[in-house]
Order: structure tokens, then sequence, then C-alpha cells
């Protein structure tokens, strides 16, 4: 089953695997066709991290046209952490992998409340200034996504890569 | 404005009606011992002023934050520290500042209760409150036939009091040169709340037929082109001229401070409101003070 997220399907002949089948950790399957760094920023996974980690874009997926795959070796993402994605990715899927075997398999589901994902777009808010607050934004839609900050009360729509913090 | 229900406004409307006679004068302890703060990082006259008077009218005190540059602020305390500090010698705190959402970090930090008096281009719902008030007892509340008239973009007044007046199935028009309309999302806002909303740029189409003419200043730096601005200030410009085929009922509000929308000519005329507006400042200030620190309605 973990293999199969990330086979090519793209090319005729024998099909290969781009990346190889982790024995325990996530995947992130169904992530939009070049979020996936996105993705991995909203899970708080920089460049300085110790996990071993896979990440495929845009491969050919006949959900999204195009989609990304990240892989987390050795690591269980909770629910709570992967449920702040769909801000960006809200077809991902989630797979938990355990001696090669998913074990589990959900879709993720925005929360209520966002807390310190995304700042907020209004430059004037007192939510962007070095009051020890973090970033709150209420949603107020899921599909497509709106976001509302709790203080000044801005909505955010668009662009909502921009302002990942 | 938006949390508001219309039960809770026209609790604060009834109590504010109630109290009117003690802020004419009539002597009153019922907020005795009290202490209220003020915090104005920005500048203010009427609403400061008016919150001040509510408080000693009914018998309270007033400690005063003063120019924040004398104050800890300058030493660079947050806004968070401030209110947690000035919470513990106050009962209640009012609070105007530069930023948006300034008001509800404050209730985050507060032991007190925080009234809004205006963050920065966010809410001013007190000058909400009172301008409902000023309808009420000057006109009527219901099926409310009014103009909003001048800076629609970016006056907070405005926008808080369409959404409020929607409660109230108001038939509303936006009168704005077309740089300073009412934002999109407010205007679809209130038309899914079923408020009858239209535009126009002439406030000569609208006069004649409505209620309540609400008019707001257009202020200059928001015109890159002084002749821009001379061209469109003029033409919301309020003479008694203007007003000649009004409804004889028909009544005018201001929020103040006015520049030169009104003519101090319209002063004398039946339809002038904005100076008892701004009086009624005080008797809806109290009713919150009460509510809020005396023990409720």
């Amino acid at each position: 089953m973990a293999e199969a997220v990330s086979r090519d399907r793209s090319r005729d002949g024998p099909k290969e695997l781009r990346v190889k089948t982790i024995r325990n950790g996530t995947v992130i399957d169904h992530i939009a066709g070049g979020q996936a760094l996105n993705v991995l920023k909203i899970l708080g996974i920089s460049g300085t991290t110790d996990a071993t980690l896979s990440v495929v874009m845009n491969v050919e997926s006949g959900k999204l046209g195009k989609k990304d795959i990240v892989k987390v070796e050795d690591r269980e993402l909770k629910e709570e952490e992967v449920n702040r994605i769909a801000l960006i990715a809200p077809a991902a899927t989630i797979n938990i992998i355990r001696d090669y075997k998913v074990i589990e398999k959900r879709h993720v589901d925005l929360p209520d409340e966002i807390v310190n994902v995304v700042r907020c777009q209004n430059p004037n808010c007192i939510s962007n200034t070095s009051e020890p607050v973090k970033s709150r934004m209420l949603v107020k839609t899921k599909n497509p996504v709106l976001l509302r900050c709790i203080y000044c009360e801005q909505p955010l729509t668009d662009r909502l890569a921009e302002y990942l913090i | 404005m938006r949390e508001f229900s219309r039960e809770e406004i026209d609790s604060v409307l009834d109590l504010a009606s109630n109290l009117e006679a003690f802020a004419r004068g009539k002597k009153s302890d019922m907020l005795a011992g009290k202490i209220l703060a003020l915090l104005f990082f920005e500048p203010s006259t009427r609403t400061r002023m008016s919150f001040e008077t509510a408080m000693k009218r009914l018998g309270g005190g007033v400690i005063n934050l003063g120019p924040a540059e004398g104050s800890s602020i300058s030493k660079g305390e947050s806004l968070a520290d401030t209110v947690r500090v000035i919470g513990g010698y106050a009962d209640a705190l009012v609070i105007r500042h530069p930023k948006e959402g300034s008001a509800r970090l404050a209730s985050e930090f507060s032991p007190v209760p925080v009234l809004n008096a205006g963050d920065g281009a966010g809410h001013h719902p007190t000058q909400t409150l009172l301008d409902l008030y000023t309808i009420k007892k000057e006109s009527r509340l219901e099926n409310l036939s009014i103009a909003l008239v001048g800076d629609l973009k970016y006056g907070r007044t405005v926008h808080s009091l369409a959404y409020a007046l929607s409660l109230y199935g108001a038939d509303i028009t936006l009168v704005s040169p077309p740089s300073l309309r009412m934002p999109e999302p407010i205007k679809s806002d209130l038309s899914s709340k079923g408020t009858k909303v239209r535009e126009t740029c002439d406030l000569n189409e609208v006069v004649n037929n409505v209620d309540v003419l609400y008019m707001t200043r257009i202020q200059r730096e928001r015109f890159p082109d002084p002749v821009e601005y001379k061209k469109v200030a003029s033409s919301y410009r309020l003479t008694p001229e203007f007003l000649a085929n009004a409804r004889d009922n028909l009544i005018v509000m201001h929020p103040l401070p006015r520049v030169d929308e009104i003519t101090p000519a319209v002063d004398a005329t039946s339809h002038a409101r904005y100076f008892q507006q701004s009086f009624y400042g005080v008797p809806v200030r109290m009713a919150l003070l009460k509510m809020l620190i005396g023990g409720g309605a």
C-alpha cells in the first residue's frame, strides 16, 4: 500500500518507484502540485531537520492533475498536526505506516481555529507586532478556505502560502 | 459590531434612555467607589471626554494614562503588560489604540472588562451605539431609510453602523466617490443578511428620499491629486439650499469633527442633529459602564 502512492504513472513501460517505500512513518499523498514545501513548512519541518524525508513533486495524478507526496520516516504525525495542511492541501490523504503496512488512512479536516500557522495579512493588526500573542485565525468556510483574524477580523482568502509563519 | 445581537443592542439603548436624566446633570452615585481607566494611545476629544463625563456623572472616578511619551509605553512596555498592570488599579478599562485588534488583545490580558474606544481602522462600537441611539430618539430604527455619505472605504464608523442597521431592516444607500466606495466584502455581508443596499455617487439623487443623512468627512490625504479632492469634497457639501426639498423629518447626522462637508448654516435648520448625537455619547457610555461594572442593567 505504501508503495502505491509513489508509483510513477506518467510513463509507458515498466512501473517504477520514484522513492522507496518506507518502513515506519507517515506518507502524505494527494498534495496539490507544487505545495509540498509549504506542507513541510506548516508541519514545522525545516531544512535543519534530522528526520529522513522524501519529497516528490509534480507527479501525474488522476484526481489532481499533478500532485506532490511527502514521506516522513519514523514519525507518526498526529491528527492536529496534519489537519492544518488542509489550508493549502485540502485533498491530502494521510497514511500512517508501520512495518511497511498502512495501518491508518485518513483525510485532512481543517479545525475551527488555526493557531500560529498563518499570520494576518493586515500589517496594522496587533498580532503582527511584538505583543506576546500568537496569530489566531477562525475558519469561516472550509471550501473554499476563508479565514478571519480573531484580532482585527480581516479575512484571508487567497495567497495563504505567502502568509505561512 | 458584527457580534452584537439585536437584543443586546436594544438593552443598551433602553438603559441609555433611562440614564439620560443623569447625563443631563441629575445626581447619581450608581458607580460610587468604582474607577475607570482611560488608555488613549491616540488623540481623542469626544470619546475620551464623554467616557469621563459618563463615569463622573454616575459618581465614579477616572484615572488617565496620559500622553504615551510620558508613560511606561515609551520604555517599550507591551500593551499586554500595560493592561495587566492598569487592570489592577481600575474596575474597567477604556482603550483607543492605533493597531487593529488591540482592544481584543487587551481583553485577553486584562483582569477587568475592556471597552473598545477605537482600534485603528477597525471598530468603534460605542460610536455605533450612540449613532443608533440618536436614530432611535430623533427618527426611527425600524424600516429606516438612510444614506451613508462620504468616505465609505476607510471610515470605520460607517462600516459598523451599516452592520448594526442591518439588524433593524434598514434600507441603506451608499453615497461616495467611486474611489471611496464601501469595501465589497462588507456590501456582500450586508446583502446576505437581507439588507437592501444601493450605491450612487450623486447625493442629489437621494437627499429627498431618506429619513437620515449620515455625513462623514472626506479626508484630503486619501487623494493624491488635490484637484480631484476639491471636486469630490464640494459635491458632498451640505447647505440649507441643498436640503430645501428634503422630507420635513429628515435628520442630518455626523460623527464629528466636520470640516466643510456641512456648512455652519445647516446648524440652524430643523434637520441638524449632530450636536445632540455627540451628547448622546454620554448616556450610551453610561449604560455600558453601568452594565459592566455597576451591577447590570
